[in-house]
């Protein structure tokens, strides 16, 4: 089976400045794949990189067996994407929301009046259909994107930091979400920095400086840096002095 | 296809859902339209003059109702003596004093030269020279008919003809010039706000992450906002026509055929800001200052281009406002067809698709 990611060598310069340098991993088709880091890490490059946003500097990297060079056309057909930002419009309804992002990916209007309603049905928000997003909790809304940005049945699906700011009952939710999507066989890859939840990736990669620093499952990450929680993993290998050893 | 129209239906509820804006965008030409027409006037109307009759003939009552019938002038007070004229003007009631020597009548008759003086209140120099050449005017007009049929042979008399503006409304100057300051306005600062609008919120990623085209992006942004420009084009044509008698000689679709040129041409500015912008503040300062002062002071919508120095002449040169005004001037006031408007015409497009094509490289730019 092809890997759903490739990542060989992949690099990215601002000038000077090299914000993600030489990384290198696969991600298996259906895999929940953590991407880990403190701020500034490079996370966001790398994901901005592997979805179209941004060019490589170099390297090389295959979204759903296709290069990130030439074909970011076909690789946008295949993916969803949730930025680190809130990714609705609020001054759109919800149902509004669901018929423009459907809209854009080129689904058949029945076919986006049929997942409106499952959509809708498994958020238990049928009522909330016209309301505008802006007037929605936080937490409901995360729920939203992430369902909004699976609508078209991508093959990956990339999520920055989609539990920034919720609370930890709806991040529980969230996490539900995302195993039930990746059992049907959707590729998750996933930044966050709360390490509670590299605990529910199946691998997980550290990024530091914009270098990999660590990568395996979370249980052989702990036993290898002999730590209780991805927390003192992730202290460990971000602690000053330790990052150039 | 069905992309670009879902886009267009998402930026329409952007327009409509929020209504502060659309109110202050569809407001804004009515109040400017209005300002414009009866506060920043240059025509006169009931200024308030003093005479001075010293010579109480029927002439200087003639003259005198003329000055009054033409409704330029209302009579303050009749003065008695010249040491009057002074004191009037310090307590600062009449802007202008008109004094009629003792033997006007006599010396008329006998063709003996003689003088009506007019004495205006230069603090407001504009309101002095504007009043100084109404009154010359009507008085020299009644003078050249008291003189038909005995006309000295030697007096040449000027015959001023005003062409296009025969009575010098200023609404003919300031309709075209709101017309351009707002379609520029709508159409470079709405698109750049609404572009730098979606990279501030982060769903601008999304969009471009989405298998949607960038063209289609831009596109879709823009053609909501060329209807909204129109409707506010027509809004002040509107006005215009009712409430201050602009005339539209020429051919109204040829009009709107321009005025959608200038809009493309000021939305692909637009959409070159948004390029260079990452916030909703910046692009808006930016379109303000790089286009709205540059649009309002260089394209001779109020200083005639001519008296400028060279330098700024020839700056003026790129500005699209400066264009498009000359082309609507000639349509509404002169009437002229496309025959006589070509060239503006061709610049105006040689712009906007130099500016169509910097903002779609622009715009990939950010792609890669």
């Amino acid at each position: 089976m092809l890997p759903a990611i490739t990542a060989d060598k992949l690099t990215k310069r601002f000038g000077d400045f090299t914000a993600v340098n030489q990384i290198s991993f696969e991600v298996k088709k259906g895999e929940i794949f953590g991407f880990l880091g403190a701020n500034g890490a490079g996370k966001t490059t790398a994901i901005r990189m592997l979805n179209g946003l941004s060019r490589p500097t170099s390297g090389q990297a295959t979204v759903a067996g296709f290069d990130v060079y030439r074909n970011t056309e076909k690789i946008k057909r295949r993916i969803g994407y949730m930025s680190q930002k809130f990714s609705l419009y609020e001054d759109l309804t919800v149902r509004e929301n669901i018929q423009f992002y459907g809209g854009i990916y080129g689904l058949p209007l029945k076919d986006i009046r049929h997942q409106m309603k499952q959509l809708l049905a498994n958020l238990g928000m049928e009522s909330y259909a016209r309301t505008l997003v802006k007037s929605l909790p936080l937490g409901w809304r995360q729920k939203l994107a992430f369902s909004i940005a699976i609508m078209h049945r991508p093959e990956i699906v990339f999520l920055d930091e989609p539990t920034g700011g919720v609370d930890p009952i709806t991040r529980r939710q969230f996490w539900e979400m995302i195993y039930k999507e990746a059992n049907e066989g959707m590729t998750i890859f996933v930044t966050t920095h709360y390490m509670d939840e590299a605990e529910y990736c199946g691998r997980v990669s550290i990024m530091v400086d914009g270098r990999i620093a660590a990568l395996d499952t979370p249980k052989a990450l702990k036993e290898q840096f002999h730590a209780d929680s991805m927390n003192d993993v992730f202290l460990n290998l971000t602690r000053p002095g330790r990052q150039h050893a | 296809m069905k992309q670009l129209l879902i886009f267009i239906r998402k930026e329409t509820y952007h327009i409509f859902r929020d209504k502060r804006t659309l109110l202050i965008l569809l407001g804004m030409p009515m109040v400017q339209v209005l300002i414009f027409g009866f506060a920043i006037t240059n025509e006169i109307t009931n200024a308030r003059i003093a005479i001075l009759d010293q010579s109480k003939g029927e002439m200087s009552q003639d003259i005198i109702q003329r000055l009054v019938a033409s409704s330029y002038f209302e009579i303050d007070e009749n003065l008695r003596a010249v040491s009057d004229i002074e004191r009037h003007f310090r307590q600062g009631k009449t802007k202008m004093v008109v004094v009629f020597p003792p033997q006007l009548q006599e010396n008329l008759l006998r063709s003996v030269p003689t003088q009506i003086q007019l004495v205006a209140d230069a603090t407001d120099p504009n309101t002095a020279t504007t009043l100084i050449n109404y009154a010359s005017a009507i008085i020299g007009r009644y003078l050249q008919e008291q003189n038909q049929g005995n006309a000295p042979p030697l007096e040449i008399s000027t015959d001023v003809k005003m062409l296009y503006n025969p009575r010098l409304k200023s609404v003919y100057m300031f309709v075209p010039g709101v017309i351009t300051i707002i379609l520029m306005l709508m159409s470079a600062m709405m698109t750049s706000i609404a572009i730098t609008r979606e990279k501030e919120l982060g769903t601008m990623e999304v969009l471009l992450v989405s298998p949607l085209r960038p063209s289609t992006i831009v596109v879709g942004k823009v053609i909501p906002y060329i209807l909204l420009a129109l409707a506010m084009a027509a809004i002040v044509l509107l006005l215009g026509a009712f409430v201050f008698g602009m005339p539209i000689r020429g051919s109204l679709l040829l009009l709107m055929v321009e005025c959608v040129l200038f809009v493309i041409t000021s939305l692909s500015l637009g959409i070159l800001i948004s390029t260079r912008t990452e916030t909703q503040q910046v692009a808006m300062l930016i379109s303000l200052m790089a286009l709205m002062l540059p649009t309002i002071l260089l394209s001779g919508f109020i200083f005639p281009i001519e008296s400028m120095p060279k330098v700024l002449q020839v700056i003026s040169n790129i500005i699209p406002a400066k264009w498009f005004i000359i082309i609507i001037k000639n349509v509404m006031l002169r009437g002229t067809g496309f025959n006589f408007i070509w060239k503006e015409t061709l610049i105006l497009l040689g712009m906007a698709l130099f500016f169509i094509g910097a903002s779609i490289r622009n715009f990939k730019i950010r792609l890669a």
